[in-house]
């Protein structure tokens, strides 16, 4: 069997008496779409930030490409091939789409201890960060600042930058949130050959994406996962018809 | 592009104008002003040293008067020594005075860099608030050890009775002394645009605007702060050793929370995270202070005014209005 690019052994994470992550087991092997799907609350986000590295997991490991980095800080996960987008768009929003990208680069190649040459004057990093900028369909918007950007652009941005880093896996938490029927058919899209570069592991509420992406389901419900397994048997099983999918 | 040479412009101007102002006053014979430019510039240098933390990092360091004051007393203390003839330190190693400006300059830059690594590593721990209220307490700290020292003056503070020296230039010359302050200015923002401009700079700001952002991206925040924390209080420490040169004294007084409300309200006057603020900034309240407090004591009614009316109305301050709205491509 090959070895999964990311590997969640028994995270458990508690507050106070709410146990928002109950020894969750999951694997992302490469090539392959992993969605992760479950009601509100069910312990989603949590997982995703003890996978990122904003949370310490109380119980558990979380093994980056075979190397535990359960004690890792998020830029040193990021640096070790794992990016990410965020449910509500996180950007440097005073920057332009093309500075965004270009820092990311940046903190990929050199880190950002360089003091003397301007980074926008780094033409061979300004090249590589517009053909991102053109891959996601945002170069004619390169230069313009972030924050005056519209809700889609900013959603690719994020993706533009989360490939900046050259990841090995992709975390990518609700990417279609608040994009219309056409804007989350594009991105369908665009997600769905990306897998070969890094493997995704997708959270995402949009259930025809999901079953158009995913190769693999779990399901999370009260942070345990449910069920995992294939696309066709996640459909079929009652116990997440019950859980999840009957109630919506 | 036309927003960004009209910055260059009124920089240009500002610069020129600090220039030009001690020259006619050395031609007309009136070397009090040529003081108070050099007042302007070493300032203006202290404002430079904040505003890469404040205006460009975000850290709204609330205590950098401590750095002033420090720089400040090494000036102060080395002079001492050198005048009196006596050490420092005089075990385990014999460390005497030095009354050269050089010396001193080093010395200042490294015992600010040091403080400022200690007071940095702890108070970057905290943000927002708790981090003014940290660093405000530490300069207070530091501020009551100077009044605790009784050797060093203690409350009364420490006359410089001959003006640090440089080789092959006559530093007691107030013109001679503004060409270093105003030279020291020109090379702190010139560092400033360069490390503003550079990988380093640009990931300070973003962890200003979004630290997520930046740890996402694979740098680590934390040390790019401290880093530029360092950097900053360096630069206002070099200004508070020239200060004390200027007025031939170094007392608590440069290690007050008034001196780093005044560096802050240089840097928000002369408008945030610009990198000729702090000079605009500083001009404008000496000019405030020696013009309007010619007539009357409350002249810091006025300011306080001012001060409102840019918070209120002109958050760009001085720059913002000369030059525009600031641009980031």
């Amino acid at each position: 069997m090959t070895e999964p690019l990311l590997e969640l052994q028994g995270l458990s994470k508690a507050f106070g008496a709410v146990k928002a992550c109950d020894g969750v087991d999951l694997t992302l092997l490469p090539g392959e779409i992993h969605a992760l799907i479950g009601p509100n609350g069910a312990g989603k986000s949590t997982l995703i930030a003890q996978v990122a590295g904003w949370l310490k997991p109380d119980a558990g490991a979380v093994h980056l490409l075979g190397e535990d980095v359960s004690h890792l800080s998020v830029a040193a996960r990021a640096n070790r091939g794992l990016g990410r987008s965020f449910q509500v768009s996180s950007l440097a929003g005073e920057f332009s789409a093309l500075g965004n990208v270009l820092l990311a680069l940046q903190g990929r190649d050199h880190g950002a201890f360089r003091f003397w040459s301007p980074l926008r004057k780094d033409t061979r990093l300004r090249a590589e960060a517009v053909a991102i900028l053109e891959r996601v369909g945002l170069a004619e918007r390169a230069t313009v600042q972030v924050s005056t950007l519209s809700h889609g652009e900013r959603r690719l941005l994020e993706i533009a930058l989360a490939l900046a880093l050259r990841p090995k896996v992709l975390l990518l938490d609700e990417p279609m949130a608040g994009l219309g029927p056409e804007g989350t058919r594009q991105l369908t899209e665009f997600l769905q050959p990306l897998k070969n570069e890094a493997a995704i592991l997708l959270v995402e509420h949009d259930m025809d994406a999901v079953f158009a992406l995913a190769d693999r389901i779990s399901v999370l419900v009260y942070g345990k996962v449910i069920a995992s397994g294939p696309v066709e048997d996640i459909r079929r099983s009652a116990a997440v018809r019950e859980a999840y999918l009957g109630d919506s | 592009m036309i927003e960004r040479s009209r910055e260059t412009l009124v920089n240009a101007v500002l610069a020129g104008l600090l220039l030009a102002a001690p020259l006619v006053a050395t031609l007309l014979d009136e070397p009090f002003y040529v003081s108070l430019a050099s007042r302007v510039a070493i300032l203006a240098l202290a404002g430079v040293g904040l505003n890469l933390a404040l205006g460009y990092g975000g850290m709204v360091s609330f205590g950098h008067a401590a750095f002033f004051g420090l720089g400040g007393y090494v000036a102060g203390i080395a002079a001492f020594h050198a005048f009196e003839g006596s050490a420092f330190l005089s075990w385990p190693v014999t460390i005497g005075g030095s009354d050269q400006l050089l010396v001193v300059w080093l010395v200042a830059a490294l015992v600010t860099a040091l403080a400022a690594l200690a007071i940095g590593a702890i108070s970057l721990r905290t943000s927002g608030v708790y981090f003014i209220m940290i660093t405000l307490a530490f300069a207070q700290m530091i501020y009551y050890l100077a009044i605790s020292i009784p050797a060093y003056g203690g409350e009364d503070g420490l006359a410089i009775y001959l003006r640090n020296q440089l080789p092959l230039a006559d530093s007691s010359d107030p013109l001679v002394f503004f060409f270093l302050c105003y030279g020291l200015l020109l090379l702190a923002l010139f560092l400033s645009a360069r490390i503003v401009a550079a990988p380093f700079g640009m990931a300070l700001q973003c962890a200003r605007m979004n630290e997520v952002r930046l740890a996402t991206s694979g740098i680590a925040p934390y040390p790019i702060k401290l880093t530029a924390f360092v950097i900053s209080a360096v630069i206002t420490g070099i200004a508070g050793a020239l200060f004390a040169d200027l007025n031939g004294f170094v007392g608590p007084s440069m290690l007050s929370w008034h001196r780093s409300g005044e560096i802050m309200i240089f840097v928000i006057l002369g408008g945030v995270g610009r990198l000729f603020g702090p000079l605009a900034g500083a001009a404008l309240f000496i000019l405030l202070e020696s013009f309007i407090g010619g007539f009357t004591d409350r002249w810091q009614l006025l300011l306080g005014a001012v001060l409102l009316g840019v918070v209120l109305f002109a958050r760009g301050g001085v720059m913002g209005l000369l030059a525009g709205r600031a641009r980031h491509d």
